[in-house]
């Protein structure tokens, strides 16, 4: 029997996180540095103030333009014939183009070709730019583009996933995992159930749109200013569609207000067409999308049609599973190859599978190319396996719990996932059974029972859900970063490092590994904007992987500087190594102790390099795809969540209650900002499973195409108990930065206990005895059908 | 002779603008004319609550007392400054002090990418200046329309909740007197007006002068509150030619009560009145604390609500089943009608060129009535309603228990205009409630009502819902009078 963990020891939302001075984990700071610490998020001041500039908010340069784009009308049609006259007589336009006017490359896949950056003779969805205008202010090139008349041959538009099946309408090819024979165990197996899900995308509704500037140099090239989550793919880009080398195009990108994977691939193509313009006019451009027009032109998390045929036993315990997820990946490519593969990787999510079969197919619609999104498909393929968790207990007429316990990976057997890696440091039976206990759900389970059975038309639901989700990227180049330190001779310290700010607090988190080296206070690191020219090359902030790669990168890079402090201070002060101390700012060497900044003065006189790059590839990670087995991902995040929710049985309105959440980090670098990344993550990943409702028309016409018709969380609709905690005592057992793990998308899934709880509220109807279906979203449209059908059943 | 200028405090600054067009909003005048990059635009529409600023004015009801309200500066044109202080993010720092809303931000480490935070720290300004106590409810109340997407808001709650004593020392506080001083003098001042791009606005200050003008010029478009009519600027790139502002109008800005009704000026905004309402009608008043969002309610009014006659308005059935009728005006000339005559077909009305409502009068309670309301959308807090839902029940005792002797079922979201159901109407009049006549209302709203599918609901659910509220309505009633409660809204659950 395993021993719980001491939630009462653990970091929660609840004790005060915002000293400096707080003591994490019983662990106790000594000096200074900043590794553990609840540290500010390094540009609060600035964000309360209204000072942190944000790409829109940079002084205009002189004669600055701003772009817009045509777009298009249909979801799939030639391009017959296009009259721009009345665009270009247009107040303020200053130049139209097309891609005609492309030196460069006129694709901008980023990993496979597929994207034009304008229309090529055709368009694939509503909304696609066909052309670019830069005018002399925002409206009027808003306006200008209105004018344009474009003839269209329609084409027939492929604009369901059942009809791109039936067509084998895909992007990339399909690609099946496999692990045993999951037919004939699904037939021996004791129970067998079968089932389908609709699993809605998601807009990711950063608060700040898509934005570049473009700003032409003297030498041909082009700086570029941009809220993106990958400058040095912008970089290449804009290089590619201007036709010049590399070294000629500076990226810099200090914040987004907000990316969540939508501004990974799909904040290049604004940046590619302002400095065509910019090219074109020899003037700073700035592209701002309105955001009805980011909303429309701006892909988002792929919707997913998956089904499944599991056989089990009479416990519940899986014993074959044949799963396959059906990606709508809008008109092309963009990263879908991976989404999908991430889909089908957590198709087990917790859970052991036994024999199993796990198909990915990648659609092919006229909409919109859908991208990364936080959890990058893992969700899409979680909510299948959850399904079937929920869908066995109701068979089995058993607690869900019960099932998801039973099912979960075991420590020493039942250990390898369908893609064959083993699942190591498993620590998500005992996450489960303290949040069990911390939560008290047996006795709220009880309660909520006995609420029901007194309540004709509100109905509550309790659910446990846990999340396993892999860290790496699943392309293997990708899983590496750099760093570039300096300290100067004031001793303070300018950090670069490849990885972008969009309000996780990587910057706060690496500038405290890096006061953490030199052992000084963290507001002596200041962190610069990502620039292509302080590190190149750099693998995109995504993939919960900024603190996990940049953090060691500048650790590295501050090892090799406080390397070279020590070997000069041992041979100016003939002291060994083990002689040289940094700690509380100072630098102390034998008998004598030096302030960092008076110690960085006397390196530089002794002719010390005070700068370095660093860097750090991850290890132990390789998948074969051809085989379908490997070990993609270096290590798994857990977490769990409880929900408990209310809902309406006569419209469908609901509220979550109580959300506990208890979530492995590790050994956390920053409490308060990890706490807040999984704060964020469940409210955002409740939204995608709750209200946030994509709808297109018949014609491929997103009808969602504003915050009046697309409803995200406010604040009402955070549980109004949210107790969160995170695993004490818990280092990562891989040598990551500081034992730390992963944060970012993994705690997005805990939303799942959400949509179980709904469906159990919902089951309550019936006594339990029927599996409510519940595609999301569930609005409360999609709850009251869901109520109304299990009537049904209880009538007959 | 009009003035042909906008006066305004910006911050603790008296600011004049001439030529400049009025289809200007606040937001653009702060970001692309005074440089000031602190208000962000996040949708433009009114929805996200990251252009918040917040404007004083002084009070009417108290002399020499200021009014602190957050407004969405995207939606609200830079003619609506004339008279009061424009507050934003900058200027709530003293030095290197940050003010306590928002050191309390950053202390409880509530700002992640930092985009929405300008408007929290303004929302949550504005509600600390009127109350520096507030407790949970009145922070998500105040905070509802500020939408979030890194937090999860826990920490902002817990931001806002604390309270200070030094808010009330800020340099606002500090200048007060002065604030009141000014904005008296600029009170005082004739209508104002402002040209540009050849459009032009005009703030008349009474009734005769708003008269005269639409008269004149009968092509004027009113601006009420405008936070549905700036979207036609902001969204669709329209530019108005001639603006007229009536939230100066002194006869449009009172709530008045008599014996037997409560008379409120059409260009009074929801917040001045929503206490008032939610006195008689307790449904009514919370139902109102979800139209739009504080920052909404502080500016769109009831004259704007109804007449814009949009079919998803959720004013407008709530008054067509109260009975309400509506006061308009033109060059002196005074009509009182229904409500529920108002609306004609999808946004047309009975309002004849060059007139205008003034006032809408909404019946007090007497005995045995009930007003029931429903508002269903996707999400509870700043949300368009699916369906409106609002029943006026008046129950007489004789000698067989309960009897309906009049009943008004309006509904909003099912047709083109906000409308009655007099078939279902018809099924209750004159019965008692029983489970046996909710099942044939349920049955007769069907031939009054065949809802539409757009993006907010299915025709399918509308009907269900419509017929599930009636008796979702029936419950409430029988509960009210029997011992056990059954509970039925989970808005409670707040």
């Amino acid at each position: 029997m395993r021993s719980l963990i001491d939630v009462k020891k653990a970091v929660t939302n609840k004790v005060q996180t915002n000293t400096d001075k707080s003591v994490v984990n019983g662990q106790k700071n000594v000096g200074l540095g900043g590794v553990g610490r609840s540290k500010k998020h390094e540009s609060a001041d600035k964000q309360v103030a209204g000072e942190a500039i944000y790409v829109d908010d940079r002084p205009s340069l002189r004669g600055e333009l701003h772009a817009a784009v045509g777009q298009s009308t249909m979801a799939h049609a030639n391009i017959i014939s296009m009259d721009l006259s009345a665009v270009k007589a247009a107040t303020g336009v200053i130049s139209v183009i097309t891609v005609e006017d492309v030196p460069g490359h006129t694709d901008i896949g980023p990993v496979f070709p597929g994207d034009p950056v304008l229309a090529i003779g055709k368009v694939e969805f509503i909304g696609q730019p066909i052309f670019a205008v830069a005018a002399t202010s925002f409206d009027l090139a808003r306006k200008a583009v209105k004018l344009a008349k474009i003839e269209y041959q329609e084409l027939e538009a492929v604009l369901t996933v059942k009809d791109a099946l039936a067509k084998q309408n895909f992007v990339r090819p399909p690609f099946t995992m496999k692990r045993g024979d999951s037919d004939s165990a699904i037939t021996a197996a004791d129970h067998q159930l079968s089932g389908e899900i609709l699993v809605g995308g998601q807009e990711h509704m950063y608060l700040e749109g898509q934005v570049s500037t473009a700003e032409p140099t003297e030498d041909g090239g082009m700086n570029i200013f941009t809220s993106s989550q990958h400058p040095s793919e912008v970089q290449k880009l804009v290089a590619e569609v201007l036709d010049i080398p590399l070294n000629k195009v500076l990226v810099d990108m200090r914040r987004m207000g907000g990316g969540f994977g939508g501004k990974e691939t799909q904040a290049a193509p604004w940046a590619c067409i302002a400095a065509l313009l910019a090219n074109v006019t020899k003037r700073p451009v700035k592209f701002k999308l309105a955001r009805m027009d980011d909303m429309v032109m701006t892909g988002k998390r792929h919707p997913f049609e998956n089904n499944y045929t599991v056989g089990f036993d009479k416990d519940g315990q899986i014993k074959g599973i044949n799963i396959e997820v059906n990606g709508n990946c809008g008109y092309s490519p963009d990263l879908s190859d991976a989404i999908v593969d991430r889909a089908m990787f957590h198709s087990d999510n917790a859970y052991y599978l036994d024999q199993a079969t796990v198909t990915g197919n990648r659609c092919k619609l006229n909409t919109v190319s859908h991208t990364a999104y936080r959890g990058f498909g893992g969700p899409q393929g979680m909510m299948t396996i959850e399904m079937v968790m929920d869908d066995i207990a109701r068979h089995l007429g058993k607690d869900p719990l019960d099932i998801r316990k039973v099912n979960l990976y075991g420590t020493d057997d039942r250990n390898e996932t369908h893609y064959h890696q083993k699942v190591e440091h498993n620590n998500l039976s005992e996450v489960i059974e303290s949040l069990e206990e911390s939560s008290d759900y047996q006795a709220r389970r009880k309660a909520i029972t006995e609420f029901n059975a007194t309540s004709p038309i509100l109905k509550k639901g309790i659910a446990l859900t846990p999340v396993k989700f892999g860290i790496s990227f699943t392309v293997q180049h990708l899983n590496q970063a750099g760093a570039l330190v300096h300290v100067y001779t004031d001793g303070t310290i300018h950090l670069s490092h490849g990885g972008s700010e969009m309000g996780q607090g990587l910057n706060t988190k690496v500038a405290q590994i890096v006061a953490e080296e030199f052992q000084v206070d963290v507001d002596t690191v200041a962190c610069s904007s990502a620039r292509t020219d302080k590190v190149p090359n750099s693998s995109p902030t995504a993939a919960s992987s900024g603190t996990d790669l940049n953090g060691k990168a500048a650790e590295a890079a501050a090892k090799a500087i406080k390397q070279r402090l020590i070997d000069f201070a041992c041979e100016k002060y003939q002291v060994e190594a083990e002689q040289v101390q940094f700690e509380n700012n100072n630098v102390i060497v034998g008998e004598q102790t030096f302030s960092f900044a008076e110690f960085s003065q006397i390196a530089y006189m002794g002719r010390v390099s005070l700068s370095s790059t660093g860097f750090y590839k991850t290890p132990k990670i390789h998948f074969d795809r051809a085989t379908g087995k490997g070990r993609p991902f270096f290590y798994y995040a857990t977490g769990a969540a409880v929900s408990e929710v209310i809902i309406d049985t006569l419209t469908g309105e609901y509220k979550t209650l109580r959300t506990d959440i208890l979530q492995d980090v590790g050994h956390s670098i920053n409490p308060a900002i990890d706490i807040g990344q999984i704060e964020g993550a469940f409210v955002q990943g409740m939204g995608w499973l709750t209200t946030e409702e994509l709808v297109w028309n018949e014609q491929g016409r997103l009808l969602s195409n504003n915050p009046a018709t697309y409803k995200i969380p406010a604040i009402n609709d955070a549980p109004k108990d949210f107790r969160v905690a995170l695993v004490p005592d818990a280092p990562n057992r891989e040598h990551t930065i500081y034992n730390s793990k992963a944060v970012g998308e993994p705690p997005f899934m805990l939303g799942m206990a959400v949509w179980s709880a709904l469906k159990d509220a919902i089951a309550s109807v019936n006594d339990y005895k029927t599996n409510p279906k519940l595609d999301t979203p569930a609005t409360p449209e999609r709850v009251l059908f869901a109520v109304e059908a299990i009537k049904a059943v209880t009538a007959k | 002779m009009v003035a042909n200028t906008i006066k305004f405090l910006l911050n603790n600054e008296l600011v004049k603008i001439e030529n400049l067009d009025p289809n200007t909003t606040v937001l653009q005048y702060l970001r692309e004319e005074r440089f000031k990059s602190g208000t962000k635009e996040g949708c433009a529409s009114g929805d996200c609550g990251a252009c918040t600023v917040v404007l004083a004015e002084l009070d009417p009801k108290k002399t020499g007392q200021l009014i602190y309200k957050s407004i969405n500066s995207c939606i609200t044109f830079v003619g609506n400054l004339h008279g009061k202080q424009l507050i934003t993010v900058e200027d709530l720092k003293e030095g290197a002090q940050l003010h306590h809303a928002q050191q309390t931000i950053v202390d409880n480490h509530g700002s992640q990418c930092g985009f929405c935070t300008p408007g929290f720290v303004m929302s949550s300004f504005a509600l600390h200046k009127q109350n520096n106590t507030p407790n949970r409810a009145e922070v998500l109340e105040a905070l509802a329309g500020n939408l979030c997407r890194c937090t999860g808001y826990r920490s902002i709650i817990e931001a806002a909740i604390t309270s200070s004593e030094s808010a009330a020392e800020d340099s606002f506080a500090k200048h007060y007197q002065a604030t009141v001083t000014a904005l008296t003098a600029l009170k005082k001042l004739s209508a104002p007006a402002l040209t540009g791009n050849s459009h032009n606005y005009i703030a008349p200050k009474n009734i005769d002068e708003l008269a005269t003008e639409l008269t004149n010029e009968p092509k004027s478009t009113l601006v009420a509150g405008g936070t549905d009519l700036a979207l036609s600027v902001t969204q669709n790139l329209a530019t108005i030619d001639k603006l007229v502002y009536v939230g100066n109008v002194a006869e449009l800005t009172t709530i008045e009560e008599t014996e037997t009704e409560i008379i409120i000026g059409s260009a009074l905004p929801y917040s001045e009145f929503i206490d008032t309402l939610h006195h008689y009608y307790p449904d009514l008043g919370e139902m109102i604390e979800r139209i739009g969002s504080k920052q909404v309610r502080n500016t769109g009014t009831l004259g704007g609500n109804v007449g814009n006659a949009s079919p998803i308005g959720d004013m407008p059935p709530a008054l067509i089943a109260l009975g309400a009728t509506m006061t308009l005006h033109v060059q002196g000339q005074e009509r009182t009608i229904l409500v529920e005559d108002y609306f004609v077909d999808y946004k047309k009305t009975v309002l004849k060129p060059s007139e205008f409502i003034k006032s809408i009068q909404i019946p007090k309670p007497t005995a045995g009535q009930t007003l029931k309301l429903y508002k269903i959308s996707k999400r509870i807090d700043d949300d368009i309603s699916a369906v409106l839902a609002a029943f006026f029940i008046e129950q007489e005792v004789d000698g067989n228990g309960q009897k309906i002797t009049n009943v008004r079922l309006a509904f909003g979201g099912m047709a083109a205009i906000p409308k009655r159901a007099p078939a279902t109407e018809a099924i209750l009049l004159g019965n008692s409630l029983t489970k046996a006549l909710v099942a044939q209302a349920k049955e007769a709203l069907t031939t009054d009502f065949q809802p539409m599918s757009d993006v907010r609901a299915s025709d399918k659910y509308r009907m269900t819902v419509a017929q599930n509220l009636i008796e979702k309505c029936y419950l409430e009633l029988q509960s009210a009078n029997a011992r056990e409660v059954i509970e039925t809204r989970v808005v409670n659950y707040a």
